[in-house]
């Protein structure tokens, strides 16, 4: 019985896919985006690779330039200051950067909404109040938020940077359809090419303490350090960790096995 | 149960007697993973993965229950409480790395297992029991698994509750109101992420449950073995302890390395960039894709695009994805040939092979968007699945010549070995 009615089955969906398969249009809708779409450049940074480690200096420069930039309209959730205290700072250089910051609080006489001086436990403070109001002064787009980007985009880190340093004009035989609207920016990295943030970033626009360059690029690439690191700040634990479990787990594969072929030694298998 | 000759478990120490007597638990352990439990000497490494499996649901339980303590199952505050544990909670990122990865683990661990029942006919008679068992198991890991991606609450954990509930409201007329049933609302929200919480929490002891199952009705004819002859007598047969036990230690590290290998050094691979997005209802992501354990089921789904014989499109999909599973439940008696191993099925064996490539391109079609030549090719590999299963398999039992088989285990092991002798002085 299982025969019979499985063959009966079996052609049913057959019938139903042949004709799926003959009503189904070979050609996909043309997609002109597409083909000006760009893939993102490589960036090398010394986190990457088998061997991460944080390149502090860079990373500060990158904190710096969010500060400076990037925080007027993306905020940094997940990141405490206290967490800035990995990147090399001492814990009154944390407490002195955490007070340059006025994070919402309540007047603890009358209860009215009020702020205070960022304590290192506070988090980065966003620069909206709220999704209604970072829309209103964003021309209607969103700002997202900055602490897991890295890992919630496409390309990560590469995608950062070849964004940051993608603003170009449009192509001339860029389609009318695909043209920049009002208040958008042409951004071949960008997955519809057309971007509402304006190009943040421009030569010379933050001064480094140590001097290093602040081109675009050296910026987008300090930043980008940065926001990897944001995005998981265990990434060089992990991987460190990661080789003592397999170095480990190496010499136990090599007795495990040892001591199998030892037990089967006189058993023909 | 087991063979006459399977060693017994005889207590030396006077607190083992006595506890042999009021609650005979080691001999139970003896029975079922000890030297009590003969198994046919010529098994080969994919007999280990049974074993692998089992320490998988192990390392997810263990990890799920450490997440449980620090993760809050509310749609507010879901996705920052696995961020508080990737940052804050002590080791948290290794627990929440080993979880995430555990679960692929798992799965290919679980699929290399399936694959070893098929190529061996293990779901032949006497264990069609064991096989059923074995697809219960793989349903309620895939519920599971499902469940548990929702719980961060990310884009693709919103947007993949959102299709997957959807599958109900394919069915006419009561489809939706169960779809909302399921959920507590009419999209997925607070109500579905809470109670995807406790059944991704309860399902896993359910596993383990069956799992217990599923070992015991294989310990009733005992396990099989590449030849897929029966074990005659005692010669055929090794303890499993400490003869096996060695064997699954050794794939136990190797396992163990990989898993390290993924779950250290690039603990994202397998995962989605969507899912660091949080969940936002009024953004659906450009291409919504599962899990790559489930691509070959989600290209069967999408491959069905035409209303064929007045039922939906979207209907035919639900119904082939889930018979796609629910015909290895039949499998046993699908494939009539009294030969279990492909080893002495010339003809088996190519189909079976076939069967493997089918099931990695409708992978590669379900991870690939829905546009040309992906609709093609998995519809074309979909056909294929349905009708290895359904039409090729009952018709090559039925005219398939088995090659000439040894006459026991031990027959074919010492055939090989003087194979080897004589390659070797030759």
């Amino acid at each position: 019985m299982v025969r019979p009615l499985g063959f009966l089955v079996g052609l049913g969906f057959i019938a139903a896919l042949l004709c799926a398969i003959f009503t189904t249009p070979l050609t996909n809708e043309p997609s002109a985006a597409h083909e000006f779409h760009k893939e993102p450049r490589h960036l090398a940074l010394a986190s990457d690779g088998l061997f991460p480690r944080w390149d502090l200096q860079k990373i500060q420069r990158g904190m710096q330039v969010y500060k400076e930039v990037c925080s007027a309209c993306h905020s940094l959730n997940h990141v405490a200051f206290r967490d800035i205290g990995e990147l090399g700072y001492t814990e009154g250089q944390v407490k002195s950067f955490a007070k340059g910051f006025q994070v919402p609080s309540i007047n603890p006489d009358t209860g009215e909404p009020a702020t205070r001086d960022g304590l290192p436990s506070d988090y980065f403070p966003a620069p909206y109040a709220n999704e209604v109001a970072a829309r209103a002064a964003n021309n209607n787009a969103l700002p997202p938020d900055l602490s897991l980007i890295v890992k919630a985009r496409e390309g990560g880190k590469d995608y950062v940077y070849s964004l940051l340093t993608g603003f170009q004009n449009p192509p001339a035989n860029l389609p009318d359809s695909l043209k920049p609207a009002t208040g958008l920016h042409y951004n071949p990295y960008f997955a519809n090419l057309n971007l509402a943030m304006a190009p943040p970033l421009h030569d010379g626009q933050v001064t480094f303490a140590d001097g290093s360059p602040n081109d675009v690029k050296s910026m987008a690439s300090d930043v980008a350090a940065f926001l990897v690191w944001t995005a998981e700040p265990k990434l060089v634990k992990r991987v460190q960790v990661g080789w003592a479990v397999a170095l480990f787990l190496v010499i136990f594969c090599v007795l495990a096995y040892l001591s199998y072929r030892n037990i089967w030694a006189d058993k023909k298998h | 149960m087991s063979f006459p000759w399977a060693k017994q478990y005889e207590p030396r120490q006077p607190l083992m007697k006595w506890l042999d007597e009021k609650l005979p638990l080691p001999r139970l352990v003896y029975n079922a993973v000890g030297a009590g439990y003969p198994v046919p000497r010529n098994l080969n490494y994919f007999w280990n993965f049974g074993v692998l499996a089992g320490a998988a649901l192990a390392i997810q339980i263990i990890t799920g229950i450490v997440l449980a303590m620090h993760y809050a199952a509310n749609a507010g505050v879901a996705f920052n409480s696995v961020e508080h544990i990737m940052r804050d909670v002590n080791a948290g990122w290794f627990i929440r790395y080993a979880h995430m990865n555990g679960a692929s683990m798992f799965f290919i661990v679980v699929y290399l297992h399936i694959f070893r029942g098929l190529y061996y006919g293990s779901y032949k008679a006497p264990r069609e029991m064991v096989w059923l068992l074995g697809v219960v198991i793989f349903l309620l890991m895939m519920a599971t698994a499902f469940m548990g991606y929702v719980l961060p609450w990310g884009q693709m954990s919103f947007w993949g509750a959102q299709v997957i509930t959807g599958f109900f409201s394919a069915i006419p007329i009561v489809g939706e109101p169960i779809r909302q049933w399921l959920l507590g609302g009419f999209a997925p929200d607070n109500a579905a992420l809470n109670r995807f919480f406790s059944l991704h929490y309860l399902l896993p002891f359910v596993i383990a449950g069956v799992v217990i199952l599923h070992i015991w009705a294989l310990h009733i004819p005992g396990s099989n073995n590449p030849t897929g002859i029966e074990v005659k007598d005692e010669q055929d047969t090794v303890p499993f302890h400490p003869y096996y036990t060695a064997k699954d230690g050794f794939g136990l590290g190797v396992f163990l390395l990989v898993f390290v290998l993924l779950a250290f050094f690039s603990p994202n691979l397998l995962g989605h960039a969507d899912n660091y997005i949080p969940a936002n209802p009024l953004s659906t992501p450009a291409h919504i894709v599962p899990e790559w354990y489930f691509w070959p089921f989600y290209a069967i789904l999408r491959a069905f695009t035409f209303n064929f014989l007045w039922i939906d499109a979207k209907l035919w999909g639900v119904i082939a994805m889930f018979a796609s599973i629910a015909l290895l439940f039949f499998l046993p008696w699908l494939d009539s040939s009294p030969v279990k191993s492909s080893t002495y099925r010339p003809l088996y064996k190519k189909f079976f092979w076939v069967l493997v490539v089918d099931v990695l391109v409708l992978g590669y079609c379900g991870k690939s968007p829905a546009e040309q030549p992906y609709v093609i090719m998995s519809q074309i590999a979909a056909a294929y699945y349905f009708a290895h299963f359904l039409i090729i398999l009952p018709i090559v039992s039925r005219i398939e010549r088995p090659a000439p088989m040894p006459n026991s285990i031990t027959e074919a092991v010492l055939a090989k070995h003087a194979d080897d002798t004589s390659a070797a002085t030759a």
